[in-house]
């Protein structure tokens, strides 16, 4: 682990370290899924507004065609990711319960861009990584907001935003996360492998767009050749590369800041407070090809692993597709297939039916087996403190949870209930198997505002 | 996107199970600790069977039997399932059986059991909700309802197998508290157990091993006890220095009496002792300080039982003032309180 040349340890206090299972999928190459009959694109895959719709039914669009415009400052256009025709406006269930609306798109049977060609347009080429100061910050940023760039790494914030200057609080780092902390994905370590240029070319000009003086590129130590591919494509470009410490959430933005800069977010703040701006390797990827290429956001890498599927693979695949789609191309499921996890198995959700599209957060689809999928056969809560020893926010989630079933707001306020991150780390560990997470979720909606 | 289309290999309208995340998780269950803390006091009833024979291990049996039943029938009383099955019961029935003479009648034990399951941990909202240590709330009640033989300590001679002779050496019946006020007690009996006590406080070695057992696996917090000696030994040492008449030696005052089976079993009870690290400090301190305090003051024995009571009761509020400072500090109230 080489954490000479970052202010940080290099790790954080707390933290869980569960079997990483990356061993399922991390050889598998990106493969670029064959494209789907139709695929659903919803208007609402970020945080902030859903956008309006802007297109009719039955009209004829191609990759990349803007088939939703953002519905204010804090969120994302959306395009079409097949060639081929729109139908009629309907509703669409995401994972995490909302219902929003979505636009279908039937695709054309000749695609202008698939397969190897597909791949050339979205990762290969050349990047740039000298010359790029000749873009403004304030061309950057309109080009990640034309392109409907959010967050590749799950929580689907909207780049431009992000990438924004703030005079009030201004950024002297730009980390970027290559961690993947969640068990079984694969999707940013193979990018990695395969594309690193993109990614650099993208964190030198998200750096530009924000006024990082400093680019680190931050990898878990459970990844020594990813670590090794981006340093040799980060050669001379100005950017670091640096390993960290393998533990979950070490991807969550407010412990990766810790272990790389020794900083603090501030609770309920953002990492702009601390100067700092956090960017999923993937993400970056995406902005190379946003200021440099005019592409927006239509397919990004999706890890499909997991003991539940018959052939672990990272696709490259469509926004829209369908889960059952992307299932199919992994050979199907197992007989022993027990969950169907859309995300990680800390924090991604569990999917009822297959039919729903996969969006701009989702990071990859995990199946697990009936007898590895957590059974929830509550008991007492016995006080043990196993939950307080690995909160990676210090907090003390037994007494927020159980504050959160009985309402009591003012003991959930008291222990920091908005200061948690949902990452698991507690009720994984719980013995008495109880749901906190799922409470303080529900706490933190039910709240009465003050 | 409708339906049968790219189906994958399940039949068309399959409904997959869902539940909230985490999905994958450590597996180990609230009986797996019990189980561990029942495995950390084996020790402790050897060498209490050893020392007092068989009569020892028939209040074992007795005790731990009458917790079971008492929760059982509470729970059958109530409508509610049975939790019998993790296991605390078996734990409550062993602490409360090692901590008293094994010359206690047999129906004292199943007293003592109903008091500690039913009044104490039953009636407070059951396991997890009790306010009290139910071994030490049902060893109260004992103490004040039979406190002849619940203050006598007969030293059990043969037994099982022949006790080395310095064994001898300790007061034969001595009736008032705990043969802690007898000076010529050698380090050696008190680490081996073979003094005179509650059946299962006496062997220093035995305390020890079943606390480390219960640190390495994570059963019981170190720094509640680690505090509770510390500051016992302070107190102590406190006591040696401005009263050296009515001073032990500080190698006794640790080794002997409940003071090590305390540490190790009873204030580690998860359910009565504060959640954040700084209120373990607290709580430890303050056990291990009454503990000292009671002995050198008070004329009551079994010092460890009423300073753990007190301080249960201290719980709540430590544990309200103790709230850890989240990573990025608290949260900032948008108007003063």
């Amino acid at each position: 682990m080489s954490t000479a040349t970052i202010p940080g340890k290099g790790k954080f206090a707390r933290g869980i370290h569960p079997d990483d299972r990356k061993s399922l999928s991390a050889g598998a190459a990106i493969e670029v899924l064959a494209t789907p009959e139709s695929v659903l694109i919803p208007l609402l895959q970020h945080i902030g507004s859903p956008c309006a719709s802007a297109v009719k039914p039955r009209q004829e669009v191609h990759v990349g065609d803007v088939l939703g415009t953002p519905g204010g400052f804090v969120s994302a256009a959306v395009h079409a990711s097949v060639d081929g025709q729109t139908a009629m406006e309907t509703v669409t269930t995401l994972p995490n319960g909302r219902h929003v609306p979505a636009i279908p798109v039937t695709a054309a049977s000749e695609q202008s861009l698939a397969g190897p060609a597909l791949w050339d347009d979205v990762f290969g080429g050349d990047w740039p990584t000298r010359g790029l100061d000749r873009h403004e910050p304030g061309a950057i940023v309109d080009a990640v907001r034309a392109a409907g760039l959010v967050g590749l790494g799950g929580a689907a914030f909207p780049t431009h935003v992000k990438l924004t200057r703030n005079e009030k609080r201004p950024v002297d780092t730009l980390l970027v996360n290559g961690c993947e902390c969640e068990p079984y994905l694969t999707a940013d370590y193979r990018l990695m492998l395969e594309a690193p240029a993109p990614i650099v070319t993208g964190a030198l000009l998200a750096a530009r767009a924000a006024g990082a003086e400093r680019i680190i590129v931050v990898i878990e130590d459970n990844k020594p050749d990813a670590v090794a591919s981006m340093r040799a494509a980060a050669e001379g470009a100005g950017v670091e590369v640096a390993s960290v410490h393998t533990r979950y959430p070490m991807g969550g933005e407010r412990s990766l800041i810790v272990a790389a800069m020794a900083r603090e977010v501030p609770t309920g703040g953002l990492p702009l407070d601390v100067g700092v701006v956090v960017v999923n390797v993937g993400t970056a990827a995406a902005i190379a090809a946003a200021v440099l290429r005019g592409r927006p956001l239509t397919h990004r890498i999706i890890s499909v692993t997991g003991d539940g599927i018959a052939q672990p693979k990272n696709l490259l695949a469509p926004i829209g597709a369908g889960y059952g789609d992307l299932i199919a191309a992994c050979g199907g499921l197992k007989e022993t297939a027990g969950r169907v996890i859309a995300g990680g198995p800390m924090m991604g959700f569990a999917l009822a039916e297959l039919d729903v599209p996969v969006t701009k957060g989702t990071s990859g689809v995990v199946v697990l087996t009936k007898e590895q999928a957590r059974s929830s056969e509550e008991t007492a809560c016995i006080r043990c403190g196993r939950c307080v020893d690995v909160c990676p926010l210090g907090l003390v989630p037994t007494k927020i949870a159980l504050a959160c079933r009985h309402g009591d707001w003012e003991t959930a306020r008291r222990y920091y209930l908005t200061a948690c991150i949902e990452c698991g780390c507690c009720a994984y560990i719980c013995p008495a198997k109880i749901p906190l997470v799922q409470l303080m979720r529900m706490g933190k909606a039910m709240m009465p505002k003050k | 996107m409708t339906e049968a289309k790219n189906k994958p290999e399940a039949p068309a309208a399959v409904i997959w199970p869902v539940a909230p995340g985490p999905h994958i998780g450590r597996a180990r269950s609230t009986r797996a600790v019990m189980i561990d803390v029942v495995i950390a006091l084996i020790p402790a009833m050897a060498v209490g069977i050893y020392v007092f024979g068989w009569r020892a291990a028939m209040l074992i049996g007795v005790s731990v039997a009458s917790c079971v039943f008492f929760e059982a029938l509470w729970q059958q009383l109530r409508g509610r399932r049975q939790t019998i099955m993790d296991f605390s019961a078996v734990v409550t029935g062993i602490i409360l059986a090692l901590s008293i003479p094994w010359t206690l009648p047999w129906y004292g034990a199943v007293v003592g059991a109903g008091m500690a399951i039913l009044i104490t941990k039953m009636c407070f909202g059951g396991l997890g909700s009790n306010v009290f240590n139910p071994a030490m709330g049902g060893r109260a009640f004992l103490q004040a309802c039979f406190a002849a033989p619940m203050t006598t300590y007969v030293l059990k001679q043969g037994g099982i197998e022949t006790l080395p002779a310095h064994a001898a050496r300790v007061v034969d019946a001595a009736t008032g508290a705990t043969p802690l006020a007898v000076k010529a007690t050698s380090a050696l009996d008190l680490l081996l157990g073979t003094v005179n006590g509650s059946i299962g406080e006496t062997s220093a070695i035995a305390c020890v091993l079943g606390g480390l057992y219960l640190i390495v696996r994570r059963a019981a917090s170190w720094r509640i006890p680690l505090a509770m000696l510390i500051s016992a030994a302070a107190v102590g040492e406190l006591n040696c220095l401005l009263r050296p008449q009515t001073a032990l030696p500080i190698q006794n005052q640790l080794l002997s009496g409940a003071l090590l089976f305390g540490a190790a079993f009873i204030v580690t009870d998860p359910a009565t002792s504060p959640l954040s690290r700084r209120g373990r400090w607290i709580y430890g301190a303050g056990v291990g300080a009454l503990v000292m305090l009671i002995r050198l003051f008070a004329a009551v024995p079994e010092g460890v039982m009423y300073a753990v009571l007190v301080m249960n009761i201290t719980v709540p509020l430590i544990d309200r003032y103790t709230v850890p400072r989240p990573v990025g500090g608290p949260t900032p109230s948008p108007k003063p309180t």
